[in-house]
């Protein structure tokens, strides 16, 4: 038997970005004692990288805005993929939640009245997005994180768990290992939330930092739990393009926002050219409009550059396909022609970032931009209500969840997406922990696991962790990026096989102490497995619909419209389930006419 | 394709050394980067923490050539080539390896600070702000949570007291709770006594080396001073005051 050592908790909150720490105040305030892993420092979870905003319609500038308005932006931005109940709790929520985060001490700009003052974002009719300046994502989990932290509860910092302990058909704890000292580690828990982020690090180029390996989700996905819509990721149109160690690295839509234009390569504002006809009626047709805009969304209507995400990351591709890309093939993103004293007050951190780091001063010139992955709109199926998976005792909130934003997620969605659904996963986890007891830890669970974790460092010669993640990225960007066929799918899921059968033999040297050599071995497993699903859900959805184009099939498929991807594992293998979308009702229909 | 050598400090509190590491160097590359190419290339042990690589999130500082940086943020081509690029931990905190520092002394401090407290407590309105009292809370809100600040300051890198100063770090805090305009608490009290605002003796090291641009000693610790100076030495109140 291995000597490892065990905490007991009420909840255990896996992921302490924003949905896991407003995930512990709701579960302290159902009088739970709560635990808190993170493979991070507390503070440093991906929230801390969001810009924009976080969307609610509180009308501070725009009255005519409300939550039905939200929801049916939400909706036709997810194109239709949306858990309806999801999205309408998430709208009708949306402004309580920026409002009590504001009572927890977070600081947003202020409209000339005193309230919050709300940007511009793609997809929202109105403006919506609190923010502050270009850094909302500090600031909300800056809160979070004091509030949390005022309240009292175990925080276990830099600490990877690697699975989820079931007994009975439930959920009883997790295993896993302090990074810091190597020291294995079990948490016995009556309920977990599961708040883990993303997956986008199986791309080459990708927004997401060394954590999104997607060890949520599969370790969802290993214990039984239910995953959806996992051929659902974003790219977002404007990731930083040169130099190249700042590839990826997110340029905030804000810059857009605030009245940013983009061009190709022959100086053609080329976003006019891409609208598509379900957005004609509220895009503007020509520059003038749109300039007007900035100043005046009233009377005017919106830039296409603010058109959803999909969209725009498409219609940059192609023009950079067609051989009309920037200088390092991309696009260019222009808001100098709006000063430099306005650049610095909105999007301080995008000016310092491209001067100190790109060797580019915004106020002057043009950034070069290209698609970056951003964020899963896929992940572990959450009911609406409770943000209950199909694990008994496992409740998942945030970018690991699935059923709030369909197809494609607006920007400013998900730092409300966290706050809504983390108050929510995290009050329902007390719940049940408060009507349930603790399960019994299986320790054959823990040996099997244990065994697959030691693996790499039993000596010898063999494959490196670093090798088997290139690989994997590069075959992703190649075949599962933007534009998808059957047979650029077919080849990276041959890849992907390949690499997974080279898992038992990798080694890297050293031992279990801050190790990144024996962490990136581990996550090596979590990258593939997801990688796996998304390729296969990819290939089942036999449409183009959101972030999801399939170049062979090109257009939107009235079956897979109503339809889920569900996948599950059993047997050993990935099992695939087309699962109809929940039925809208009449009342909400209405809202999606207008 | 040229070449640059890092020399890294390798090792803990108990044993360490220098190892020198060739790396090749790519346009704008950071220090980070270097790291990373390390990891993957020659040594996966080698320890570093990073997240973001933007400077959003603190992570990854370290000091290069003696100085304190955020090494995503340290770019190669401003360092000498000629000379190998020194990276160590930063000073302050003990070494758990390589260029990882146990920081947890930061969270345990933070959790003494007593949060926002507001008059109406327990209300949901809507709190009514002008933009022109929250900006300089929003100066200090910019605070990543790095620690540079923490490893330049003298009382705790020469001093090594952390027993009587919570560093710049938590001064900032402070003063965007005592500066919050609808903030009712008073930390004043705390501040003389416990966090230790009397032994910063103004040097603005702290400031100097602050990758958001705070104005840590003038715009934070200098007001805190004064307040509580307000309190405790005023000569003219303290005649007014009932004891």
């Amino acid at each position: 038997m291995s000597n490892y050592e065990t905490f007991e908790y009420d909840v255990l909150v896996i992921g302490a970005g924003g949905a896991g720490l407003r995930a512990v105040i709701g579960a302290i305030e159902k009088g739970c004692k709560v635990g808190v892993v993170t493979k991070s420092l507390l503070g440093k979870a991906h929230t801390v990288m969001a810009e924009g905003g976080a969307a609610a319609a509180l009308a501070n500038y725009d009255t005519e805005d409300g939550w039905k308005v939200h929801f049916r932006d939400t909706m036709r931005g997810g194109k239709f993929l949306n858990n309806w109940r999801t999205v309408e709790i998430f709208a009708k929520e949306a402004p309580e939640r920026i409002l009590e985060l504001e009572r927890y001490g977070a600081v947003f700009d202020r409209t000339p009245e005193g309230l919050i003052s709300q940007r511009a974002f793609g997809g929202h009719k109105y403006r919506r997005l609190a923010h502050v300046g270009d850094r909302t994502g500090l600031e909300l989990i800056r809160t979070l994180q004091d509030k949390a932290v005022s309240l009292g509860f175990d925080c276990h910092m830099e600490t990877t768990l690697t699975r989820l302990l079931t007994q009975g058909g439930r959920v009883v704890g997790a295993f896993g290992y302090r990074r810091v000292d190597g020291q294995l580690v079990v948490f016995k828990a009556k309920a977990i939330v599961l708040a883990t982020g993303g997956f986008g690090r199986m791309y080459k180029f990708t927004s997401n930092s060394w954590e999104s390996t997607g060890d949520g989700v599969v370790m969802a996905y290993d214990a039984g739990a239910e995953l959806q819509d996992m051929e659902m990721v974003q790219f977002h149109p404007t990731g930083m393009i040169w130099p190249p160690g700042m590839r990826g690295i997110l340029v905030t839509e804000g810059v857009r926002g605030d009245g940013g234009v983009l061009k190709n390569g022959k100086g053609e504002r080329f976003m006019f050219n891409h609208v598509p006809e379900f957005f004609r009626a509220e895009t503007a047709d020509n520059p003038d409009e749109a300039a007007r805009w900035v100043d005046d969304k009233r009377n005017n209507r919106r830039p296409p550059e603010l058109l959803p995400r999909d969209v725009v990351a498409r219609a940059i591709y192609k023009e950079v396909q067609e051989g009309r890309g920037s200088e390092h093939g991309g696009a260019y993103l222009d808001i100098s022609h709006k000063g430099a004293d306005y650049i610095r007050k909105k999007l301080p951190s995008m000016y310092d970032q491209f001067l100190h780091l790109g060797d580019v001063d915004i106020t002057k010139e043009p950034m070069e931009v290209y698609p970056t992955i951003h964020y899963a709109m896929g992940g572990v199926a959450a009911e609406p209500d409770t943000c209950a998976t199909s694990l008994p005792g496992l409740y998942a909130a945030g970018e690991v969840a699935a059923g709030l934003h369909g197809a494609n997620r607006l920007g400013g969605n998900s730092l409300t997406d966290i706050l809504v659904f983390g108050r929510r996963a995290g009050e329902a986890a007390g719940d049940y922990a408060n009507a349930n007891s603790h399960g019994s830890v299986v320790n054959e669970q823990i040996e099997e696991e244990l065994d697959v974790l030691m693996r790499p460092l039993s000596g010898g010669d063999g494959v490196s962790p670093y090798e088997i993640q290139t690989e994997l990225q590069e075959t992703m960007q190649k075949c599962a990026m933007i534009a998808r066929t059957e047979e650029s799918l077919n080849e990276a899921l041959q890849t992907v096989r390949e690499l997974q059968s080279k898992l038992d033999d990798i080694r890297v040297p050293g031992d279990t102490r801050f190790n990144p050599g024996w962490n990136a071995a581990r996550d090596a497993r979590f990258m593939l497995t997801s990688s796996e699903v998304l390729i296969r859900s990819a290939l089942e959805r036999k449409e183009s619909r959101g972030g999801h184009w399939r170049l062979d099939f090109p257009n939107e498929d009235p079956y897979w419209a109503k339809h889920n991807i569900i996948a599950k594992f059993e047997n050993g293998s990935v099992k695939l389930e087309p699962r109809p979308v929940p039925t809208i009702p009449p009342e909400l229909e209405e809202i999606l006419k207008d | 394709m040229s070449t640059v050598t890092l020399r890294v400090f390798r090792g803990d509190s108990t044993s360490s050394e220098f190892r020198d590491y060739k790396v090749e160097t790519a346009p704008g590359m950071v220090v980070l980067d270097a790291i990373h190419s390390i990891q993957k290339n020659q040594d996966p042990s080698l320890a570093c923490r990073w997240n973001c690589k933007a400077a959003k999130c603190g992570s990854c500082s370290g000091e290069v050539n003696g100085k304190p940086k955020l090494l995503c943020k340290a770019r190669i081509d401003e360092l000498p080539q000629d000379q190998p690029i020194v990276v160590t931990p930063i000073k302050t905190f003990p070494v758990i390896k390589d260029l990882v520092t146990d920081v947890s002394w930061n969270y345990e401090v933070a959790k003494q600070i007593e949060p926002l407290r507001l008059a109406d407590e327990g209300s949901t309105e809507p709190l009514r702000m002008q933009q022109i009292d929250v900006d300089r809370i929003q100066e200090f809100r910019k605070c990543i949570e790095c620690f540079l600040c923490q490893d330049v300051c003298h009382v705790l890198r020469d001093g090594q007291r952390k027993d009587i100063f919570f560093g710049p770090r938590h001064m900032v805090r402070f003063a965007s709770l005592e500066m919050h305009p609808l903030d009712t608490a008073d930390r004043r009290p705390f501040l003389k006594e416990h966090a230790g605002i009397g032994t910063c003796n103004i040097t603005k090291c702290c400031t100097e080396v602050c990758p958001e641009h705070i104005h840590i000693t003038d715009n934070a610790i200098i007001p805190l001073k004064e307040r509580v100076a307000d309190l405790f030495f005023d000569p003219i109140a303290k005649l007014f005051r009932r004891r």
